[in-house]
């Protein structure tokens, strides 16, 4: 097995035995079943009889349905940048901190392939949740309702994004920054990224030149939030975005609105954006003294 | 900050060698530069014919850190077989290396527990067992008796004696100059990033001697000049240079020529003094 699957897998095998995974999925489960209740109870008020002051019409149904999905994922991606943040902000400097990295690195195996094999273990672990989590939410969900988003398949590429995204540029700080540091650092981009979101919208909608480059320098610098307003374009209804878009000012500032799919070359540039960092993480592991 | 400077030292196959200095000398930072976990800024060295760094050559050697730990979430058994799957041992080598380190280093009733459970001894005996996986052909020791008590001592004597016999080159960073003493072949003494002494120990410590508490020789101590360089202090009487056989040879002499011997104590300059002594008596041993 290359070194690269090695360390893959003892990232995965370490998230596993150190409770990790186990911390996550009883969140999950928590969430997950509290929310399926939820709609449960929504979806009752749409068998009211019509004209009834508790009907709910199931147009109505689904713009509630998508929000309150929207919000659920929105949990989901914050639990899931928080982990990302604080399971890969140690993994490197934490490691050589504590002398387990100093016997591995002296094995015949490279830099490069201890930083893409724990990449790729934390990679793996975000998309098997993401696709886990929502998949089982959207399943519930449409088992209860019969409610199923536009695109599920796009909204978990979406999230799987924003895991990595961050994830990624965590395992950079890792390689020189001490864990707590790194931490700290990460979080505060990807908070810094949300906030640069609702700048651009902002900037957008209120025709505030300054506040959408400024809002758009941060979605280009730090992808997170760009690729968070894609997965909610994915879970929007066409009822939702034709109502969005004749809302006009007064959707200004919502962080959990889309009205337009991020454009392929957006795309691409998040794509790139993940290679150069993890191509940084790799010079500057392999370029540091231990 | 320099760690090293014209550091220039050459350690042959199936030596065990001593690498000494006080705190600070810069021996952890020469064992990191040879295992390739520091770059020299300027130099060039090799490591079993291939260059400083070279990633193929880290096949063949095993390394003990000085400052280390291993997963605690694993047990001793799997920190062993990763080892072994990133030193690149064949899959069907891999159990029985294991089993032979384990037994080696007396964890093998330990095999399954969490390393997170061990004392700070068990798990340099962990280390030690990771660092003689794959039967390497070189091994870098960087203080293996640290946390030892007296008998993960002697085991590691054992150990070096054991490596020795089967031909790998042992090097020895330690700062119990009594252990290295024991089972060294060569030794250097570094200071400020230099070395300052290098050598076979025997040659290091020079001679033997004796030293004789006599009365009633007068006048007549010279002749026993042949025996090596003869010094007196009071009552006492110091012969250095003198090979440990020779002493009763000397207090034969000292009998014969009429003086009456109340205390003989053959005596060689320990490496404690040699250290001492090179180092100008300064720092202490590292």
């Amino acid at each position: 097995m290359s070194g690269t699957l090695v360390m893959a897998r003892l990232t995965v095998r370490e998230a596993a035995r150190r409770k990790l995974l186990l911390a996550l999925l009883i969140i999950t489960i928590v969430v997950i079943t509290v929310t399926v209740w939820g709609f449960w109870r929504l979806f009752q008020l749409t068998l009211e009889p019509a004209g009834s002051r508790d009907y709910l019409s199931p147009v109505e149904f689904r713009a509630f349905a998508s929000q309150i999905l929207i919000t659920v994922m929105f949990l989901f991606t914050f639990v899931l940048a928080l982990s990302s943040v604080f399971t890969a902000s140690p993994s490197i400097g934490g490691e050589l901190e504590s002398g387990v990295a100093l016997a591995m690195l002296t094995r015949p195996i490279s830099r490069a392939e201890i930083v893409l094999g724990k990449w790729l273990g934390f990679a793996v672990l975000a998309a098997v949740y993401v696709a886990g989590a929502a998949g089982v939410e959207f399943i519930l969900v449409n088992w209860v309702t019969s409610y199923m988003p536009p695109h599920p398949f796009q909204f978990i590429a979406y999230m799987v994004g924003v895991t990595w995204t961050v994830m990624t540029f965590t395992l950079l700080l890792s390689t020189r920054v001490p864990s707590i540091a790194g931490g700290i650092i990460g979080l505060g981009a990807y908070g810094l990224a949300w906030m640069g979101g609702i700048a651009y919208s902002a900037g957008i909608v209120l025709h505030l030149s300054a506040v959408e480059t400024a809002g758009n320098i941060t979605r280009l610098l730090f992808p997170s939030d760009g690729l968070w307003h894609g997965a909610i374009y994915a879970l929007e209804p066409a009822v939702i975005i034709a109502g969005l878009a004749g809302s006009g000012r007064a959707r200004a500032a919502n962080p959990f609105e889309a009205t337009a799919a991020p454009p392929p070359a957006y795309l691409a540039w998040c794509v790139a954006w993940v290679v150069v960092v993890l191509g940084l993480a790799v010079w500057s592991f392999r370029t540091r003294d231990v | 900050m320099v760690a090293l400077d014209g550091l220039t030292m050459e350690v042959g196959r199936g030596e065990v060698f001593g690498f000494l200095g006080p705190n600070g000398a810069g021996k952890t930072t020469a064992v990191k530069m040879l295992v390739g976990l520091t770059r020299a800024t300027s130099g060039r060295g090799t490591v079993l014919g291939a260059p400083l760094g070279d990633i193929g050559v880290r096949r063949r050697i095993g390394y003990l850190p000085e400052l280390f730990r291993y997963q605690g979430w694993m047990t001793a058994y799997e920190v062993l077989e990763l080892h072994c799957e990133l030193a690149r041992v064949p899959r069907p080598d891999r159990r029985k290396e294991i089993e032979a380190a384990l037994v080696t280093v007396g964890l093998a009733a330990r095999a399954h527990s969490r390393v997170e459970t061990f004392s700070k001894g068990m798990q340099q005996r962990l280390g030690l067992g990771v660092a003689l996986l794959g039967s390497p052909e070189l091994v870098f020791l960087d203080e293996p008796t640290s946390a030892l008590d007296p008998v993960g001592r002697r085991d590691v004597r054992d150990i070096i004696h054991a490596l020795k016999a089967r031909g790998t080159t042992v090097f020895l960073n330690s700062h119990l100059l009594s252990e290295v003493e024991r089972v060294c072949d060569t030794v250097a003494i570094v200071d400020r990033g230099k070395v300052v002494a290098r050598g076979a120990l025997d040659d290091l410590l020079g001679g033997g001697g004796v030293r004789l508490r006599v009365a009633d020789l007068d006048g007549r101590v010279d002749t026993l000049a042949r025996f090596g360089e003869v010094s007196r202090d009071g009552d006492w009487i110091s012969i250095t240079g003198t090979p440990a056989e020779a002493v009763p040879d000397v207090v034969a002499a000292v009998v014969g020529l009429g003086g009456r011997v109340y205390a003989v104590e053959p005596r060689h300059q320990t490496l404690e003094d040699r250290f001492l002594e090179l180092l100008g008596g300064e720092g202490e041993p590292a």
